[in-house]
C-alpha cells in the first residue's frame, strides 16, 4: 500500500478553480519535490492534504484511510506534519514548549517523555541549546528548524513543507536545507513545496511539476530538470537556469 | 486644614462606595464582554449579527441615558431597582460594549497561521484556543483593559445622578455644608487621581511580569 495517494483533488475559490483534478501517489521514506510558478496553487495541495483547507472533490488516502471523509479529522493530522513559510511558532511559549506542547497536550505523553522527545528532536535540528528561548529571541533560520523540530515531535508519516526557506535571509537558507537533507537520508517521508531547485535536484526521489491547478510533469530530478518532455516544464526551468 | 481633616474620612467612606460601583461595573463588564467577542468572532452569522448590534447600540447611547432608562424608565415596566444596582447594571452594560471589542481585537491578533499550526498538529478547536489563542489574547488585552477601567472608575461619578453616595455626592454633601467648593472638589478630583495612576503602575509592573521575552506585547505580529 501506498503511504499517500492523491486522488483527483479539486478545489475551488469562489468561481477560481485552484486544483483542477490532482493525483500522485507517494510511498514511505520517499522525498518528492513540487515544484511550478507562483499561484498555481501548490501551498493550497499541500493545505488540502491536512485538512486545513477543505477539499472540494477527489480522495487523499494515508495509509488507505480517506482523510477528506474521516469523521476524527485531528486524529489524521496528526500523522502529518506541517512545516510553513512563515513558521508560525507560537510566540508565547519557549522553544521547549513549542515542540512539547504537541507531543504532551495532543499525544497526552506525560511531561517527562515528552520533555524528552522535545529535546531529542530539538538536537536534531541543532537548537538543543536554544530550548530555553523564545521566538522572537531566534534568527529566521533558527525559527524555522523549531518548526521542523515541531512537526518531528509528533512522529508523522510524513511531514509537508509549504515553501520553508522563501521567508528567510539568503545566508540563512543553508541551514534549513541541511536539517531537511538529514531528514531524508534518515528515511523520513517528505513532501516539500520549493523553489530552491539545486536543493530539488540533491534531495528528491521524484519532482512534480505543477502549473495552473494540473501536474505537467513528474518524473526522476534527472528527467525533470535535465531532460523535460514537456515545453511547459522547459520553460520554467529555463528562467531558473538564466538567474544561476 | 481643619475642614481638610474633617472631610477626608466622609470622603474615604465615599470612595469605597465608588470603588465597590467600580469593581461590579467591571465584572459585569467583563462577563459579557467574554460572551460578546466570542460570539463576534466565533459565532456563526446570525450570533456575529446579534452580537454586533448589541455592541454598537450601547456604545452609542451616554451612559446618563442608559443609567436614566434604567433607573427611572423600567419602573413603569414593573422592573424596579436600587440606584447602586442600576448604576452598576448601566456602568457594566456600557463597559461591557467597550471590553468586548477590546477582546475582539485582541483574539484576531493573534496571526492566523499560529492557529493553522496548532491545527497541524491535530489539537482540537478547544486546544487550540486554550493553548494558542488565548494565552496571547490575554496579554494583548492588559493595556487597554487597564484604560478601560479607569474610565469606569471615572464615570461612577455619574451615578451621582441617581442619588448613590459615593465620592462625588459625599463631596457635594460637604460643600452644601462649608461652602469650600474649589478644596473638597479638589479633595475629590486627588483620590480619583491616586486611584487611577495607582492602578496604570500596578498593571504596567503585571505586564512587565507577563510579556514574552523578545516581544512587544502591544506590538504588532511579526513573521
Amino acid at each position: 500500500m501506498k503511504l499517500l495517494e492523491i486522488r483527483n483533488l479539486k478545489k475551488n475559490y469562489g468561481e477560481k478553480e485552484i486544483l483542477k483534478g490532482i493525483s500522485f501517489e507517494m510511498d514511505k521514506r520517499e522525498t518528492i519535490v513540487v515544484i511550478g510558478p507562483s499561484g498555481t496553487g501548490k501551498s493550497t495541495m499541500l493545505s488540502c492534504i491536512n485538512m486545513l483547507t477543505k477539499p472540494d472533490d477527489g480522495e487523499i488516502l494515508l495509509n488507505g484511510q480517506d482523510i477528506v471523509k474521516a469523521k476524527n479529522v485531528e486524529k489524521m493530522r496528526q500523522k502529518i506534519g506541517m512545516v510553513f513559510q512563515e513558521f508560525n511558532l507560537f510566540n508565547h511559549l519557549t522553544v521547549l514548549d513549542n515542540v512539547r506542547i504537541g507531543p504532551l497536550k495532543v499525544k497526552k505523553l506525560s511531561k517527562s517523555d515528552a520533555t524528552r522527545m522535545a529535546l531529542e528532536n530539538l538536537r536534531k535540528v541543532g537548537l538543543e541549546s536554544r530550548a530555553d528561548a523564545y521566538p522572537a529571541e531566534l534568527s529566521g533560520g533558527q525559527k524555522q528548524r523549531v518548526g521542523i523540530a515541531r512537526a518531528l515531535a509528533m512522529e508523522p508519516d510524513l511531514i509537508l513543507f509549504d515553501e520553508p526557506t522563501s521567508a528567510l535571509d539568503p545566508e540563512l537558507v543553508g541551514e534549513v536545507l541541511e536539517v531537511m537533507r538529514k531528514l531524508a537520508k534518515d528515511g523520513m517521508t517528505m513532501l516539500i513545496v520549493t523553489h530552491e531547485m539545486s536543493f530539488a535536484r540533491d534531495i528528491a526521489d521524484r519532482i512534480i511539476f505543477m502549473e495552473n491547478g494540473y501536474i505537467v510533469e513528474e518524473g526522476t530530478p534527472q528527467k525533470i530538470l535535465s531532460h523535460p518532455e514537456k515545453e511547459r516544464t522547459r520553460q520554467f526551468l529555463s528562467k531558473f537556469r538564466r538567474e544561476s | 486644614m481643619q475642614l481638610f481633616l474633617s472631610s477626608i474620612g466622609i470622603l474615604l467612606k465615599g470612595t469605597e462606595t465608588t470603588v465597590e460601583l467600580t469593581v461590579a461595573s467591571i465584572f459585569l463588564g467583563t462577563a459579557i464582554a467574554v460572551f460578546i467577542a466570542l460570539g463576534q468572532v466565533y459565532g456563526n452569522i446570525w450570533i456575529k449579527i446579534a452580537a454586533t448590534i448589541y455592541e454598537r447600540t450601547i456604545r452609542s447611547i451616554p451612559i446618563l441615558i442608559i443609567m436614566f432608562i434604567i433607573f427611572f424608565g423600567f419602573p413603569s415596566m414593573g422592573i424596579r431597582f436600587a440606584p447602586f444596582v442600576a448604576a452598576v447594571l448601566a456602568l457594566g452594560l456600557r463597559s461591557s460594549a467597550y471590553q468586548s471589542q477590546i477582546f475582539r481585537g485582541a483574539l484576531l491578533a493573534v496571526s492566523k497561521g499560529q492557529v493553522l499550526a496548532a491545527r497541524s498538529l491535530g489539537m482540537t478547536e478547544s486546544q487550540v484556543f486554550f493553548h494558542v489563542t488565548f494565552p496571547q489574547a490575554i496579554r494583548f488585552s492588559i493595556a487597554p483593559l487597564t484604560n478601560e477601567f479607569t474610565i469606569v472608575l471615572k464615570d461612577t461619578s455619574i451615578a451621582y445622578a441617581l442619588g448613590v453616595t459615593e465620592l462625588l455626592r459625599e463631596g457635594t454633601y460637604i460643600v452644601s455644608t462649608t461652602y469650600e467648593p474649589l478644596l473638597i472638589y479638589s479633595m475629590c478630583a486627588a483620590i480619583y487621581f491616586i486611584i487611577t495612576f495607582g492602578t496604570n503602575k500596578f498593571v504596567s509592573v503585571v505586564e512587565k511580569r507577563f510579556s514574552i521575552p523578545g516581544y512587544e506585547v502591544r506590538g504588532v505580529e511579526r513573521a
